[in-house]
């Protein structure tokens, strides 16, 4: 062992300042506009090896020399992963794409209706189960530092080895907060990262693969040698243990999607989707190379090192053995670049995380009322996400110091997969499932989250350390089925295997259950189609036909929404991007695809694609695109916080415009004049509501009575929004005949009693007349729908009885069908030409405003009489408006 | 210079919305809701833009932007067409009638305004 310590600092800084060299010129090629190189896929492919830290690069060698081949199923995990779930993955990018997703914490909390409970959550879950995973980093290049001074320094050496791990941590916050904080990108890519990521892979990879071809014809004299070598060795008498095998496996997979860092590379960095489909064979070829020699150098290390050799480090050691300091060096570099790599970004990863769910949401309610400017927020999320790195380093630094290190690397690594596999039943659940509600994903992370911390978590730091011995051997107070690692009595598993079964089966049971039985809001609906649906909807956005378009025009269009610098300066940008002069650059399907998310910016995602679509000749806009309006506007009102209320209430009702979307695509009613009536009515009121929260939301110095008015107006037309969709929902669900009639025995003057008291409750100067004689009749009806009638009726003279002083006589009549109700009014009646419509959908007559209703009663009138076994009817020549309803006497059989 | 604005319009709550977004940026505001008179009222008024909604009581905006194109003295008025009803067969008719810019409601106040903008020559502010 004659290298150095200094030699070996030396070389570390050395390789460290190429790093800095190399993620600093990338970041000044990505200013600068000119990817290339970076926009390779090889590049993305490569970033994605951050999956193999130095626990692949040490401990798989580790494992191996312990459990035979059963390291292979870290590797596997990952590579059926990236091929059999392609869509899944690609999907995931496609999402984060779309929705801007910063980070899985942020990706579960966007789904679940931007729930700042789940971020915090998943943040959480990802700082405990990745804090044992930096420190096991720091923990490797301390112990790979170790391998080089020995313990001949004795003393002086473990002092200096502590302080190795802190300047280590210390370099890399800085490495972190210089590249991975230098913008706030709306993306959050980090071109220097990556690029330093990539060669550090290069670099792992290049080393493995050279104490691997040294071990192989360097000392076993070629494949056949270690062959023989394989054969002979502990390693291949190891059997597998199918369910451990499985298990693992799944972990692995799991992890490749679920680990901070993970999906930092996969879905935040990526800048193409394509992307994807080279690493899906890029990838697991990087893999297969990587284990290529995992069991040959183990095989080796158990024969020529001395019995009782730590195999973790076998990597260093082996060469070490043969006198190969200049390979010896190029494997500790492999395992500094595996090492630094992982730590860099999972403190990015978690730093993002910490900082947006859980300092930011904490800043701004600790501020709430001041005015928040853009540039004064920037400033305090930058501080925010530094502060967060150092601070996650500095978790991993001290975890580190107070575990005290000797845990098998292997260990740690699988306990912070299980961890992390729990946001797996909700990610999926969110991408697929459109019934996955907030309080499922909630309810599933909890009880997930609580049994791994209990089942593995706690009971890996020894026993007696964090929970008693007794909880292990008897269970808490003595409950057996309560036992750390023998829930439900079920002994005699592995523990990674008995915790995995249970803290996911219970996760997973728990998030399907709570999910069937609550309700999602309408913004929890919104984000979940939009997630389940992402092909759908930005198979819509790519949909553009790219031939009909002037760049002129869109230009145009362009600088009247963001300003004439911003939107040259877009514009220019773009044609720089396809190598061309000018401000004009070649309407693509991308561009328009960009300049759509650059207008949703400032006028609404759902306004910027109905105005693309306009100038593009894609014309048609549906109802589905007013409920993105309707949702887009509620969203705006969230954010104004005297509006609170409001957007409540106007979410309900978007939601209420989805049920009704839904009845009215199933019932097959979708005659372009009846939905083009619809459209008017339901984009009257939401014109007023959507041009006054905009007013609200530009103007915050109004006048408190102006903004008083303006926000009652936004009241009544939600009302009014509202009252037209219980109209059209009751409507339709009469017409489809799906109706439960609750009949019982009542006496029609009662009924009269409550339509009367009900209708004339609003005020009013109508004037009823009523003849008590003949309304004692018993009917068996559905009393509720009867009134409804009724109310109708009543209210429709008061509306439209044009007399000085209104009168509204009801009479009732017996005949030997039945019991007929007229309702006879003083005023001008109805013209005969419309009386053959009055009874259709949207027939009001007259002006439209004074009805305050969509022109629905009557045919909701119409629906529920018939219904009831009876009908309705206009009665001419009454002298006023006369309407007859009707009844079947059926009095005789309920009495019989 | 100020430039004036004609609102052809029955809602009275759209009305009040976009007369406020147009004052506040310096337009001059005249409305005018009933559908058979508004011919009258824009002859009167001679304004510098035209916003015609297309389902007014009494007579349809199409029926009115026919009259107005037919009209030498007021052909030449620019007209921003709106609609409710959100069809593509509306967006045809207000083309082929002659409508400078149509827009669909619910519409972003940002883009009114914009429209109108470019309707009386005022380029991009």
């Amino acid at each position: 062992m004659t290298l150095s310590f200094n030699l070996l600092v030396a070389a570390c800084l050395v390789y460290v300042a190429l790093l800095f060299a190399v993620a600093f010129l990338a970041e000044r090629r990505a200013e600068a506009g000119r990817l290339g190189v970076l926009r390779s896929p090889l590049v993305y492919t490569l970033s994605l090896s951050i999956y193999c830290t130095a626990w692949t690069f040490y401990g798989a060698v580790g494992y191996a020399a312990r459990s035979g081949l059963e390291f292979v199923t870290i590797y596997l995990g990952p590579t059926l992963v990236i091929v059999g779930w392609w869509a899944f993955l690609r999907k995931l990018v496609r999402i984060g794409r779309t929705q801007r997703i910063t980070s899985i914490a942020d990706l579960i909390s966007s789904r679940y209706g931007k729930s700042s409970l789940l971020g915090m959550l998943v943040t959480l879950l990802a700082v405990v189960g990745t804090t044992p995973y930096i420190a096991l980093q720091l923990q490797s290049v301390t112990l790979s530092f170790s391998v080089f001074t020995g313990a001949a320094q004795g003393a002086e050496g473990a002092g200096s080895l502590g302080a190795t791990a802190l300047w280590v941590a210390a370099g890399l916050t800085l490495f972190t907060i210089v590249f991975g904080t230098r913008n706030l990108d709306v993306n959050e890519r980090h071109h220097g990262v990556v690029t330093a990521i990539a060669l550090e892979a290069v670099v792992k990879l290049v080393a493995l693969l050279a104490v691997g071809i040294f071990v192989v014809w360097g000392v076993a004299g070629g494949p056949v040698g270690i062959h023989a070598m394989i054969e002979a060795s502990p390693i291949a008498d190891w059997q597998m243990e199918q369910g451990r095998w499985v298990t693992l496996t799944a972990l692995a997979g799991a992890a490749f999607v679920c680990l901070p860092r993970m999906f930092q590379v996969t879905v935040v960095e990526n800048s193409d989707e394509k992307h994807l489909a080279t690493a899906s064979w890029a990838f697991p070829l990087y893999l297969f190379l990587m284990s290529l020699f995992v069991v040959p150098i183990a095989v080796v290390g158990l024969a020529v090192l001395p019995e009782g050799a730590n195999p973790d480090l076998f990597v260093l050691t082996v060469p070490l053995a043969f006198r190969q300091e200049g390979l010896a060096m190029l494997a500790f570099l492999g395992g500094f670049s595996s090492a630094t790599s992982m730590v860099i970004v999972a403190a990015i990863a978690l730093s993002t995380m910490v900082s947006n769910h859980i300092v930011m949401p904490i800043w701004l309610s600790a501020r709430r009322g001041e005015a928040t400017l853009s540039g004064d927020v920037r400033d305090v999320v930058l501080l925010s996400r530094r502060l967060s790195i150092a601070a996650v380093l500095g978790l991993g630094y001290l975890y580190f110091r107070m575990s005290g290190g000797g845990e098998a690397l292997a260990a740690i690594g699988l306990i912070a997969f299980v961890g992390l596999a729990q946001v797996l039943p909700a990610l999926i659940g969110g991408l697929y499932w459109r019934g996955a509600t907030r309080m499922g994903a909630a309810a599933g992370l909890t009880l997930g989250f609580a049994v791994w911390v209990y089942s593995l978590l706690l009971p890996s730091f020894g026993p007696g350390a964090a929970l008693p011995v007794s909880v292990l051997t008897e269970g808490p107070f003595g409950i057996g089925w309560l036992r750390a690692q023998a829930l439900f009595g079920i002994a005699g598993l592995d523990p990674v295997v008995h915790a995995a079964l249970w803290s996911l089966g219970l996760n997973a049971l728990a998030f399907v259950g709570a999910s069937l039985l609550s309700f999602p809001g309408p913004l929890e609906r919104l984000q979940g189609a939009e997630f389940v649906n992402v092909f759908r909807h930005s198979a819509g956005a790519r949909g553009w036909s790219p031939t009909a378009v002037e760049a002129e025009d869109l230009l145009m269009m362009t600088q009247r929404i963001l300003g004439a610098a911003e939107a040259q300066a877009l514009f220019q940008a773009a044609a720089r991007g396809q190598g061309k002069e000018g401000y004009l650059p070649d309407v693509t399907s991308d561009f328009l695809e960009r300049l759509e998310r650059e207008l949703a910016g400032s006028v609404g995602a759902a306004t910027a694609h109905a105005m693309l679509g306009q100038i593009t000749g894609g014309g048609a806009v549906s109802v589905e695109e007013l409920m993105r309006v309707a949702d887009e506007t509620a969203q705006m009102m969230e954010y104004s916080n005297q509006l609170e209320a409001k957007s409540e209430e106007l979410g309900r009702t978007a939601r209420q415009l989805r049920e009704a979307n839904d009845k009215l695509t199933q019932l097959s009613i979708q005659k372009d004049a009846f939905l083009s009536q619809i459209s008017h009515e339901l984009r009257t009121p939401m014109t007023s509501i959507r041009a006054f929260s905009e007013i609200l939301r530009d103007d915050p110095g109004m006048a408190a009575a102006d903004r008083a008015r303006y926000s009652g107006i936004i009241h009544d037309e939600t009302r009014r929004l509202t009252r037209l969709l219980d109209d059209l929902l009751d409507l339709s669900v009469l017409e489809n005949g799906q109706v439960t009639l609750h009949e019982s025995l009542v006496s029609l003057s009662e009924v009269l009693d409550r339509a009367v008291a009900a209708a004339q409750s609003r005020e009013g100067r109508l004037r009823i007349e009523r003849r008590a004689e003949g309304e004692r009749v018993m009917l068996l009806t559905d009393p509720d729908r009867l009134a409804q009638v009724f109310i109708n009726l009543i209210s429709n003279s008061e509306k439209y009885c044009t007399a000085d002083q209104p009168v509204l006589r009801i009479s009732v009549s017996r005949g030997a069908e039945g019991v007929s109700v007229d309702f006879t009014d003083n005023g001008a009646g109805i013209p005969p030409a419309s009386q053959s419509v009055i009874f259709e959908k949207f027939s009001r007559l007259g002006d439209t405003r004074a009805a305050g209703g969509a022109g629905l009663g009557l045919a909701i009138c119409r629906e529920i009489t018939a219904r009831l076994g009876g009908r309705i009817a206009y009665l001419p020549g009454q002298g006023g408006a006369a309407f007859r309803v009707s009844l079947p006497l059926r009095l005789a059989r309920a009495a019989e | 210079m100020v430039k004036r604005v004609l609102l052809i319009e029955d809602e009275p709550n759209i009305i009040e919305a976009v007369r406020y977004i147009l004052t506040r940026e310096g337009w001059a505001v005249d409305t005018h809701a009933n559908g058979a008179t508004a011919l009258d009222a824009v002859a009167r008024r001679r304004p510098d833009v035209i916003v015609l909604d297309a389902m007014l009581p009494n007579r349809s905006g199409f029926d009115i932007l026919r009259d107005l194109r037919a009209d030498a003295g007021l052909a030449a008025i620019p007209v921003l067409m709106l609609t409710a009803r959100g069809q593509r067969a509306d967006r045809e008719m207000a083309e082929r009638l002659g409508a400078d810019r149509f827009m669909t409601k619910p519409f972003a106040n940002a883009e009114v305004l914009a429209c109108l903008r470019d309707l009386a020559g005022l380029g991009a502010g």
